[in-house]
């Protein structure tokens, strides 16, 4: 888990990789939660989308989850690869980005590491 | 096991077709086949052995208990599949003179008039050939409502998180967008989480009563009215319907649109026995909307009943070829009759009685997700056990394999943890009942005693723990003979 990633209680993290955009993956929480992942569905290039939109999912063989959106902006990036290999994701969450977010105007509230572990064993 | 493919021996067959006795006639080359077929050849005995082999390998209600939650896997007499299939009713083409097949017409209206008035609808459809097909149906149904009046942004389908999946899906092929609203603690919807997303976007609410909790809502009237006040319809998702036929209707909840199950609720063959149906069924005032054509009796010149056709002022169109899966609709209205009014309550008290029964036997033994009383249904879940020993769901349906019970729903439904779904229904007996509580305490005592067992159940089975993670990021779906070498 990297110390500057932000993370949505829908277990997305964010990573600001410029001032007004964002890269967007599953945190090792819910891979860990879900299992072994065997589809995911991504957005489109060029989609406008809005907090907590449902922009895509992901599939394991338990059990299918949405996917939402922390931010509001543009998507102009999604990662292709996990399309063939959706194990990158249980494999490293946190390389295995989903897709980036650009024109970022809005975000919901955003943990730090440490408010999102605790949220995750409240949770738990 | 070799596959048929692998038995296969060119040239081998099962008939020999006498000389022909007519002239011989070439299709023209550009519509013949330029391969083969690459089907397996196979003599009479070794067909019937390979089959009878993979009958051996599988399991059904008729090996065992099936209390598969949620799909109602009751016993299916075998009288609903003989009067199916007398030739009265097989041996007729959907395209025949209408007055050639008054008896199926018959048969199809009072079908439609019994399945009405167990759900309190005022006509039903029986073109859908499965529940998620009728789903979608509806969703149609409902689409065409709202446009019929102008009202053009109604978009949204609420649907609560304890609902099935097919529940959004069907949504989403309708081209609504679902908006999920969580359950309270009691497992029924949260009545303040539905208030805030009804609006004039609200185009309906899908609802399972009971849920797959197993729990009636017991808001079902508060929550239908605030939707109905909002301006959206309610359809009443009929997967749980075993539970309240004969006592409680759709229909008086408040629910506009229902479909059933034929294959779960009124016995006809379900799964790999299919096919199955999914009748919707609707108030009057929605019924312009039906798909076409729907069978109808009118009174003839000689005052008896006469069965004809009829295209819906308003019809969806049609959403299957013919009048659905007609013999699956026989099976269903020849169990109807038998039971009639009085032993169809009989059956769904029975199937309350019986999940009740099971739930009080294991509730020392297991947590149950909600507190009961329960429907036709009850949830357990192991996430206790898989805290305290990392003994799963998946180990304890596993464990139920080696005592020759069909494993329970798992992981269903999302709201409950290591969930493993359990619906008896109300065709085992007492001691079958007796035989699977007695099977789940022995497999609870091992939690503690021999986990070991657990995670390596079954031990009894061809096959034990297949890989569904390559199943599904690679299936191989089709066989292709091998490379020559």
């Amino acid at each position: 888990m990297s110390s500057n990633l932000k993370y949505s209680k829908t277990h997305e993290w964010v990573d600001f990789i410029a001032p007004n955009r964002v890269r967007i993956g599953l945190s090792d929480y819910a891979q860990e939660s879900m299992g072994d992942l065997v589809f995911v569905t991504l957005p489109e290039v060029g989609q406008e989308v809005s907090v907590g939109d449902v922009i895509g999912d992901v599939e394991s063989v338990k059990a299918v989850s949405d996917l939402y959106s922390p931010v509001s902006g543009v998507v102009v990036a999604v990662n292709e690869d996990l399309e063939d290999q959706p194990e990158l994701i249980n494999e490293e969450p946190y390389s295995a980005w989903l897709f980036e977010i650009d024109q970022v105007t809005d975000q919901v509230e955003l943990l730090d590491q440490a408010a999102y572990e605790a949220f995750c064993e409240e949770e738990g | 096991m070799q596959l048929s493919f692998e038995k296969s021996v060119a040239g081998r067959r099962t008939y020999m077709l006498p000389a022909p006795d007519v002239p011989k006639y070439e299709l023209p080359a550009e519509l013949r086949r330029t391969l083969e077929l690459p089907l397996p050849e196979m003599g009479e005995p070794d067909i019937n052995r390979h089959y009878s082999a993979l009958e051996r390998r599988s399991f059904g209600v008729n090996d065992g208990p099936y209390p598969l939650g949620s799909c109602t896997m009751k016993y299916n007499p075998i009288v609903n599949d003989q009067l199916a299939s007398l030739p009265g009713f097989t041996q007729i083409h959907p395209l025949q003179e209408i007055d050639t097949v008054q008896g199926c017409l018959q048969a199809l209206v009072e079908a439609e008039k019994f399945l009405a008035a167990v759900t309190g609808m005022d006509r039903m459809t029986f073109q859908p050939a499965a529940g998620a097909h009728g789903e979608f149906t509806a969703l149609l149904m409902v689409k065409a409502y709202h446009e019929d009046r102008g009202d053009s942004e109604r978009t949204q389908i609420i649907v609560p998180d304890s609902a099935h999946g097919t529940n959004p899906a069907s949504a989403a092929m309708a081209g609504f967008e679902t908006v999920n609203i969580p359950s309270n603690e009691a497992g029924g919807v949260d009545l303040e989480g539905l208030k805030k997303v009804l609006g004039p976007k609200t185009a309906g609410l899908m609802l399972t009563n009971p849920n797959t909790l197993g729990i009636f809502d017991p808001n079902i009237e508060e929550i239908t009215a605030l939707v109905h006040e909002a301006g959206g319809l309610n359809y009443y998702d009929g997967a749980n319907l075993n539970a309240v036929m004969g006592v409680a209707r759709p229909g008086d909840m408040g629910f506009d649109l229902v479909h059933l199950n034929l294959h779960k609720t009124f016995s006809t063959p379900h799964g790999g026995g299919g096919p199955g149906s999914g009748p919707v069924g609707c108030k009057a005032f929605l019924a312009k909307y039906l798909p076409n054509d729907m069978p109808i009796a009118r009174k003839g010149e000689d005052g008896e009943d006469v069965y004809d056709l009829e295209v819906p002022e308003k019809t969806i169109g049609r959403v299957r070829s013919f009048y659905g899966n007609f013999l699956v609709t026989l099976k269903a209205y020849a169990y109807a009759l038998r039971l009639g009014k009085a032993g169809i309550r009989e059956a769904a008290l029975t199937a309350v009685l019986n999940a009740n029964y099971m739930a009080e036997g294991l509730k020392d033994y297991y947590d149950i997700s909600v507190p009961g009383p329960y429907m036709h249904e009850f949830v357990l879940t192991i996430e206790p056990l898989r805290q305290e020993y990392g003994i799963t769901a998946m180990d304890i349906a596993k464990a139920i394999q080696e005592k020759r019970i069909h494993p329970p729903t798992m992981y269903f439904p999302l709201n409950v943890k290591e969930a493993l779904m359990v619906e008896p229904t109300e065709t085992e007996s007492r001691e079958t009942l007796d035989m699977m509580i007695e099977a789940l305490r022995e497999i609870r005592s091992r939690v503690d005693s021999d986990p070991e067992s657990l995670r390596q159940a079954p031990r009894t089975t061809v096959i034990g723990r297949p890989d569904e993670t390559t199943a599904a990021r690679n299936p191989i779906l089709r066989y292709t003979e091998p490379e020559a070498e």
